[in-house]
């Protein structure tokens, strides 16, 4: 099987975040990047079907600056087989400029399955995945938290509001991972150390014109200063009286 | 022509809370631009009878598609189906619902009709050419102003932003075929297997009671469920430490891998409000938070606190929800 996952570089979320002087952008001074989770479990995902399907590759795949580098090595680090770097300046806010820049590279490929996570925190639009499967004209099942594969047909489960979808499909496909599908493994010393002998192709990426501007960044309005009703059971009566009376929701 | 198309997602013989969103928000760009609003209705046969319903929600005009083959959802069918009808009809935006079905469709929409799309969108407006939206960015601590400048702009919509409002209109049925045919999608749903009877959705519900580690024990629960029970409209989800632990299923996770809420009321048991989690309930319009820890950081977000052993407090609280809803 020929594998290929896409993933993406993104800061760590748990930080105060700082609106860069262009207004458009976050100051990316003192933030730590990572690999996405989503993609993570995503190539944990790949390195699972390889290693049951004898004769399997796992190439993982990164659109960006040189930066992105360090997010494909983590992949090699974890097991996969090689990397791509689709390279441009920045990478667009514009889901289907970076799903025609993926589609260009990964239809060349004669991959049987191409794994997105099914989003990235960063941007939280959630498209590039769907966008790229319908570029190639391939099915694809999104948010998926089980997954089976065998005879070249595939069955995976998808978490909606309140149920769930059982999902059967034909490879070649496309799919995104949700949380619940695995845990990734975390790098070996002997798997870094593998990784930096691992082929690590750079292309140049084909960026369309984006129809989407950001216009601009901001903070969103802190939360107004709540207050500590009282302590222990003997508050109820107070806190009851102020759903009711202030914030009007009973 | 200025049209505006609206996807009204459907489960089985239903319209989704989302749907009459869609519908609404697509009404009030549409009362921008002077012009009408399409909705398209797709499902097993009998789903024509919701028809009316989108009529009073604002639609001009029903496209109506049965099919028997659609009481589960087909990505394929809904995909063809929903482009055809946005290409032909030449529209000015398209509006989706951010909700599981509607984040797989929507994209592949837009890239079908090589559009550009922004999903969890809180707000929309018209400025000249533009469709500007508004969409939270890095777990919803930043919030980002987009233009769209492609026709048709195609938008989905977070859950619970817009109230869905009547404001009634013809609701013209036009019955249509599937975009291709059910038989000949690759994709098949098999199965949809609801989770719970009736019970409410955490991205829908107007209350929404989540418990934490402080529970101590996945039986513990029971108090969080009965104080849901309570309110009557009330949801039930979790943290991720809980869901990890396997006390409750993933898809209770709320937080920034899990599922965003913004509900009227978000009651936090025993939680002490990791980043994480504050990414999936910070937009809540009221937050309640008990917990035992003064200093816990869900106290940071919470409008209301009481410090105290949820095992005293929520129990008392269920009893005064109780007595309060009876007088209603």
């Amino acid at each position: 099987m020929k594998i290929a996952v896409c993933v993406k570089r993104v800061p760590d979320m748990d930080v105060r975040f700082r609106i860069a002087t262009d207004n458009v952008s976050v100051d990316e001074a003192g933030l730590k990047f990572d690999i996405n989770d989503f993609d993570a479990w995503a190539v944990e995902a790949a390195l699972q079907l390889r290693d049951k399907n004898a004769g399997s590759e796992v190439t993982v795949i990164s659109l960006g600056p040189d930066v992105v580098q360090e997010t494909i090595r983590k992949a090699l680090s974890m097991g996969a087989d090689r990397g791509i770097q689709l390279k441009a300046d920045k990478v667009p806010f514009d889901g289907l400029a970076i799903a025609r820049a993926l589609a260009a590279e990964l239809k060349t490929g004669g991959y049987d399955l191409i794994l997105f996570g099914k989003m990235s925190p960063d941007t939280s639009n959630g498209v590039v995945g769907p966008m790229t499967a319908e570029l190639l004209g391939l099915p694809c099942v999104s948010a998926i938290s089980s997954l089976e594969i065998a005879d070249g047909k595939g069955k995976a489960k998808r978490e909606l509001e309140g149920a769930q979808e059982i999902v059967e499909f034909p490879l070649p496909a496309v799919l995104t991972v949700d949380e619940g599908l695995n845990t990734a493994r975390l790098p070996s010393l002997k798997g870094i150390m593998a990784a930096k002998k691992k082929p690590l192709e750079v292309k140049p990426a084909q960026i369309p014109a984006s129809q989407l501007t950001v216009r601009k960044l901001e903070l969103p309005a802190e939360r107004k200063a709540g207050r500590i009703v009282g302590e222990g059971a003997a508050a109820v009566p107070e806190l009851v009286k102020l759903l009711q009376t202030e914030a009007k929701v009973l | 022509m200025a049209d505006v198309f609206a996807f009204v997602e459907t489960r089985g013989p239903d319209v989704r809370k989302v749907g009459l969103e869609a519908v609404t928000a697509a009404r009030q760009l549409a009362d921008k631009f002077g012009s009408e609003v399409h909705a398209l209705l797709l499902g097993p046969p009998g789903i024509g009878g919701k028809a009316a319903q989108l009529g009073q929600y604002g639609a001009d005009v029903v496209v109506v598609v049965e099919h028997a083959a659609l009481a589960n959802y087909s990505p394929e069918v809904a995909t063809a189906t929903a482009a055809d009808r946005i290409k032909s009809g030449g529209y000015r935006a398209a509006v989706f619902s951010t909700s599981a079905q509607g984040r797989d469709l929507a994209p592949r929409v837009a890239a079908r009709l090589g559009a550009s799309i922004v999903t969890d969108v809180l707000s929309v407006e018209v400025e000249g050419d533009s469709i500007v939206v508004r969409h939270p960015m890095n777990i919803g601590k930043v919030i980002a102003t987009i233009s769209i400048s492609g026709t048709p702009a195609v938008i989905a919509m977070r859950p619970n932003v817009i109230a869905p409002a009547q404001n009634a209109k013809a609701g013209r049925v036009e019955n249509a075929q599937p975009g291709i045919e059910p038989a000949a999608a690759k994709v098949k749903v098999i199965e949809t297997k609801q989770g719970g009877g009736g019970k409410l959705d955490l991205a829908e519900a107007p209350v929404v009671i989540a418990g934490g580690r402080g529970l101590k024990a996945a039986e513990n629960f029971k108090l969080v469920e009965d104080l849901a029970a309570a309110f009557g409209n009330a949801a039930v989800g979790a943290t991720r430490a809980v869901t990890d632990d396997g006390w409750r299923p993933h898809a209770d996770q709320i937080g920034q891998t899990g599922r965003l809420v913004s509900p009227e009321l978000y009651i936090a048991v025993g939680i002490s409000g990791a980043v994480q989690h504050l990414a999936g309930m910070r937009t809540s319009k009221t937050i309640v938070a008990v917990n035992k820890d003064k200093d816990a950081p869900i106290f940071k977000v919470a409008d209301y606190g009481i410090v105290g052993d949820v095992f005293e407090v929520i129990p008392a609280l269920t009893e005064a929800v109780r007595e309060a809803k009876k007088h209603h």
